[in-house]
């Protein structure tokens, strides 16, 4: 089944428990495909929660009860056919903390492609997916010398794109990333947002953040969740200036948080 | 401003003593271990020709050599390996990444732990009703290193799950999340960064086995039994053999007139059996550490 082109990830009426504790509670969400979504709340809201729900990673992390209905590009994620290894292909996820895997920098970009490759694949295949996936988070520059070099060597900044890196040979539609730019300095925030804003257009972007001043610079739209209830959805703009929930209201003041 | 006050020099005082006492402990630990190692070759050594690692001994173990135990420790060291090391490695490999939290698990969990704490002497009875007589293995090779691949197998699971464990688990999320099978994540990324913890664990296992003499006594080894003629295989796997430790035991508190120094030669060779194993496999940890692709 296909739902109109623009539907990056939908959800309706998505509830999760992790054992007894309802974390996410009847949460409808409509994100648009190739646009920048950034999800905002405070600690414990169930922001991590539900973006872990769109590659389904969550049921690898214990006890968890979920229900409602999730689709990524109009593909319903829990129907039988759905394979959780091309799930997760297709939606990648970025870390808070950087977690290149300990292998070389080039290991790292073709990862995927080996894991996913029937037979070996040739080795010129390889280098070009890494030289297109470097150039494309805008590392070949600077690492295209160092492709041998230890990943977890890396300064922060770099990991973290080639952390993106690693999703882009696997063509990927949905990127998922949870508070990307937390472990990072000023310069890194700027590099991977600017990253994030090349990126776009291409693939569905949802981001977690704490930082709300980056969710108001990076995002084209916005949604604040509470208490794993979704408050309000709607374009940047709308709800930093015209917020129609109070609570929505008091949290961007930072009256809490 | 900034000048020592009396409570500054009580701490420094208290340093001072710390540093002492723990500097102290190591040293009661490290001194006596050389003068052991020390006195026991410096002992032994008169008697350490080569013909002592390559006869048989004579005169009920009182002269001659030690070939036949050396060969049977080391028999008993790699037959055992070969059957504890794969299986331990492997359980602890499902235990950690693929079984679930449960109380089957728990149950599992707490026998491994609390089978490593068993007396090997009682591993040796276990070894004897199992494999002697239920499986009609009688004494022999297989026998006593079964037992005691039986006794080093839960010590061997809980030092694996132990370095499966100290693997980050943001790398096995970064796995998962390019849609990585559990294999796959075990294979790549897991085992690679934890097979030199894994290889400790072992190690420290060889060390036990070369020196037990309890469970082997009872299953396998012999007080007395020559090698004849050479070949590839020197033993047969169900006859049973000799053992540096039980030899020891036997030419120290049995044999009537064996000279002093031909215990202490035997237990210095038991020594260099043991620390020529560890080296061997030291290297095979240097040497997959060194193929790991950076």
């Amino acid at each position: 089944m296909s739902a109109p082109a623009e539907h990056g990830i939908s959800t309706s009426d998505l509830c999760l428990w992790y054992g007894a504790f309802q974390a996410l509670k009847r949460v409808d969400l409509e994100v648009k495909h190739g646009l920048i979504t950034a999800l905002i709340g405070p600690s414990g809201c169930g922001k991590t929660t539900l973006l872990r729900c769109f590659n389904r990673v969550n049921e690898r992390y214990g006890s968890v009860t979920t229900t409602g209905l999730i689709r990524i590009r109009g593909k319903n994620v829990y129907d039988a056919d759905v394979s959780l290894i091309e799930l997760r292909r297709r939606v990648g996820m970025v870390f808070q903390r950087p977690n290149p895997l300990p292998l070389s920098v080039y290991e790292n970009v073709v990862f995927g492609l080996r894991i996913h490759a029937e037979k070996r694949p040739p080795k010129s295949v390889l280098d070009e997916a890494v030289e297109k996936a470097l150039t494309e988070v805008g590392l070949w520059k600077d690492l295209r010398d160092r492709l041998q070099a230890k990943a977890t060597g890396l300064q922060l900044e770099q990991q973290q794109k080639l952390c993106i890196a690693r999703l882009l040979p696997l063509k990927p539609e949905v990127i998922l990333m949870d508070e990307p730019c937390s472990a990072l300095d000023v310069e890194g925030t700027r590099a991977i947002e600017e990253l994030m804003f090349a990126l776009k257009g291409k693939y569905t972007i949802l981001i977690v953040t704490h930082n709300m001043a980056q969710a108001r610079r990076a995002s084209d739209e916005c949604a604040f969740m509470l208490l794993g209830e979704l408050i309000e959805h709607t374009r940047t703009e709308n709800l930093f200036l015209n917020p129609s929930n109070p609570k929505t209201a008091e949290y961007i003041e930072g009256r809490y948080g | 401003m900034f000048t020592e006050t009396l409570t500054g020099r009580k701490k420094q005082r208290h340093e001072r003593v710390a540093r002492m006492f723990f500097g102290l402990m190591t040293a009661a630990m490290v001194i006596p271990l050389l003068l052991i190692v020390g006195f026991v070759v410096f002992k032994g050594a008169p008697a350490m020709t080569w013909e002592f690692f390559s006869t048989n001994p004579r005169r009920g173990g009182t002269a001659g050599g030690i070939w036949p135990a050396l060969v049977g420790t080391l028999y008993l060291i790699l037959v055992s390996l070969c059957i504890s090391a794969p299986i331990g490695v492997l359980a602890a490999v499902y235990l950690n990444e693929y079984a679930k939290e449960n109380w089957f698990t728990r149950i599992v969990n707490l026998a491994v732990v609390n089978l490593a704490g068993v007396p090997s002497i009682v591993h040796g009875l276990f070894g004897l009703g199992a494999f002697v007589y239920a499986l009609h293995f009688g004494k022999s090779i297989l026998a006593a290193a079964l037992t005691l691949a039986i006794m080093t197998l839960p010590v061997i699971i809980a030092s694996t799950k132990e370095a499966l464990a100290s693997v980050p688990r943001s790398f096995r999320e970064a796995c998962w999340n390019v849609g990585a099978s559990r294999w796959q994540t075990i294979w790549r990324i897991v085992l690679p960064n934890s097979i030199s913890g894994i290889l400790t664990g072992v190690i420290l296992q060889v060390s036990r086995t070369a020196g037990e003499t309890a469970p082997v006594m009872l299953t396998g080894v012999a007080t007395f039994k020559a090698i004849e003629g050479g070949g590839l295989f020197l033993y047969d796997l169900r006859e049973q053999c000799m053992a540096l430790s039980m030899h020891l035991f036997y030419v120290r508190t049995q044999a009537s007139g064996a000279p002093e120094e031909l215990s202490y030669a035997i237990a210095a060779t038991l020594l260099g059996v043991v620390l020529l194993v560890n080296t061997t496999a030291i290297c095979f940890r240097v040497f997959l550490r060194a193929r790991k692709k950076w």
